[in-house]
């Protein structure tokens, strides 16, 4: 399945650091997350876009999962070459992964 | 048990206004905070008021003062906000010039002033550029602007001091919130634990619209209601930290653990160690449960006392970007936009362009996550009836920036049937690099404006 079937989520940027957050919608789906959703697994789906390391950090008290992307921004909104500087739309990319 | 509510009115410095009127007005409110500042807008600032000295605040301040003034007068809503950005005492100025032509009387109007090392920046050429690692002085002769991100201690003097308006330059934005809350709770600094209550509070207050709903919309997936009508949020928090995220009755938009998640999370980092210079909040013991429609109850987060090097966010001239754009429709839309674009790149580089870094992207295809992605949401031969080229480069002069977005227009006369719709740019960047200072470096001082 594509996580978007059971998880949402929102980016936000800190320089040439993108942070995306992934969050299930039920609480009983974080396990899923868990397995499925791996650093490694990230990365690799974000291997045009992260030239850096992937970091995951866990929350299972909100049921959430919260990724730090290094060097994903293309030196970060104020000099990206990017349209979309911030980056803001990764985290539907990421909705769209197969677990 | 005495419970404070603070409203927030922009989660931006070109946030709508609309919202936060509604607050003053129904909101109940005894503060309301306006954060306006993104990284680089002080940098920018700075460059308006090298242009003229009574510029370099927020450009909506008189705009949004127009509105605000009276209600904060009528209701006693005290306003937090860091809409000076480079030129906090010129804009408490303005706003004391705006009441007297109102005939407002009785209100203070405060300039937290010290986040502005830009003049004492030669001592610190010796400290290391966080994001690469190099000493400050490889950008001597480019820095433009700095400065301190400040934690709440000049927004808490000026409140001590009776301020009904509080303007600062750089503070990090949950200090908007954190320092009413220390004020009138008297939590000190040694007290983490509140702290850290208090700095998620403003984590989840400061980016205005975005905990109600107002970047959460997924059709078929996550619905929210009525979100032409967005209203914006308020934080109840009690004396002991416990906090209520909720908004004005009748407005558009969602409170739901949902929506409380996202923006809790929202560029934190590690969500054990959220590092501003009032302390480190730890969200990782953080629940959240339904108080009823539209409120959600937060408990749970945890701090540990404040960093000792404080963070200056230094603006420097970067390169210049040229840029150009032009659409392709037709079955044929992405071949011919191929083609437009290798026309453009082979151009460049038989005019000699000086470009440092080059990006040719598909609008409609693979701008937003490269090739990978976009291939495997599209497949190999993307069936699309339109396809917008973007062509951006870096340059280290405006000259050859022209070149790029030119040759991209050109595009109409000089490049496959049926293009359309061209625009071109050309920017000069000013980036931001971050360094650490002692925090003993940096006196935060406070001036006054009286109507």
């Amino acid at each position: 399945m594509k996580l978007k079937e059971i998880a949402h989520s929102r980016t936000g940027d800190k320089g040439n650091i993108s942070n995306i957050s992934l969050i299930a919608y039920d609480k009983a789906d974080y396990e899923k997350l868990l397995a499925g959703a791996t650093a490694e697994r990230v990365k690799s789906w974000f291997k045009d876009i992260v030239q850096g390391e992937v970091v995951r950090y866990e929350l299972p008290n909100l049921g959430a999962l919260n990724f730090v992307m290094y060097d994903a921004l293309g030196g970060g909104v104020t000099r990206s070459l990017s349209l979309d500087k911030h980056g803001k739309s990764l985290s539907a990319a990421l909705l769209e992964m197969e677990i | 048990m005495k419970t404070i509510r603070i409203g927030s009115g922009a989660g931006y410095g070109g946030d709508r206004l609309e919202p936060a009127l509604v607050l003053m007005e129904k909101g109940n409110l005894d503060y309301i905070i306006f954060e306006c500042l993104a990284e680089r807008t002080i940098a920018i600032a700075q460059a308006a008021k090298l242009k003229d000295p009574k510029k370099g605040y927020n450009e909506l301040l008189e705009y949004r003062m127009d509105r605000v003034l009276p209600l904060c007068a009528e209701k006693g809503i005290k306003v937090i906000t860091n809409m000076g950005a480079a030129n906090p005492e010129s804009a408490v100025r303005v706003i004391k010039e705006m009441a007297e032509e109102k005939g407002i009387k009785g209100l203070k109007i405060a300039a937290v002033l010290g986040d502005d090392i830009f003049g004492s920046i030669d001592q610190y050429l010796d400290n290391e550029i966080l994001e690469f690692k190099s000493p400050l002085k490889v950008l001597k002769d480019k820095i433009v602007s700095a400065n301190v991100y400040l934690g709440s201690e000049g927004i808490i003097e000026a409140l001590e001091n009776g301020a009904d308006i509080v303007v600062t330059g750089r503070v990090a934005d949950p200090a908007l919130t954190l320092a009413p809350l220390m004020y009138e709770f008297g939590w000190p600094y040694e007290d983490a634990d509140h702290i850290g209550k208090g700095i998620m509070a403003g984590h989840l207050l400061e980016c205005a619209g975005q905990v109600t709903g107002g970047y959460y919309a997924d059709p078929g997936f996550k619905e929210v209601p009525d979100p032409w009508n967005l209203g914006f949020p308020i934080a109840e928090v009690s004396e002991t930290g416990e906090v209520v995220i909720t908004k004005v009755e009748g407005t558009g938009g969602l409170v739901t653990t949902s929506t409380c998640t996202e923006q809790l999370i929202y560029e934190i980092h590690d969500p054990s160690a959220y590092i501003t210079p009032d302390g480190i909040a730890d969200y990782t013991g953080v629940v959240m449960e339904s108080a009823g429609k539209d409120r959600v109850y937060i408990t749970g987060a945890t701090g540990k006392i404040k960093p000792e090097t404080l963070k200056v966010s230094i603006g420097y001239k970067d390169s210049f970007i040229g840029e150009g754009e032009i659409s392709y429709g037709g079955s044929n839309a992405f071949e011919k936009a191929k083609l437009a674009g290798e026309i453009v790149s082979k151009r460049l580089k038989a005019t000699a362009c000086k470009i440092t870094e080059f990006k040719v992207d598909y609008i409609g295809v693979n701008s937003l996550y490269g090739d990978y992605i976009s291939s495997a949401l599209l497949g190999e031969k993307p069936q699309v009836s339109e396809v917008r080229l973007h062509v951006a480069g870096r340059t280290d002069s405006r000259e050859e920036a022209v070149k790029i977005a030119n040759e991209v227009e050109a595009l109409y006369t000089n490049g496959p049937t049926g293009g359309g719709g061209a625009t071109k740019s050309v920017k000069e960047v000013v980036a931001v690099a971050s360094i650490f200072v002692p925090r003993e470096a940096v006196k935060v001082s406070v001036v006054y404006e009286e109507v």
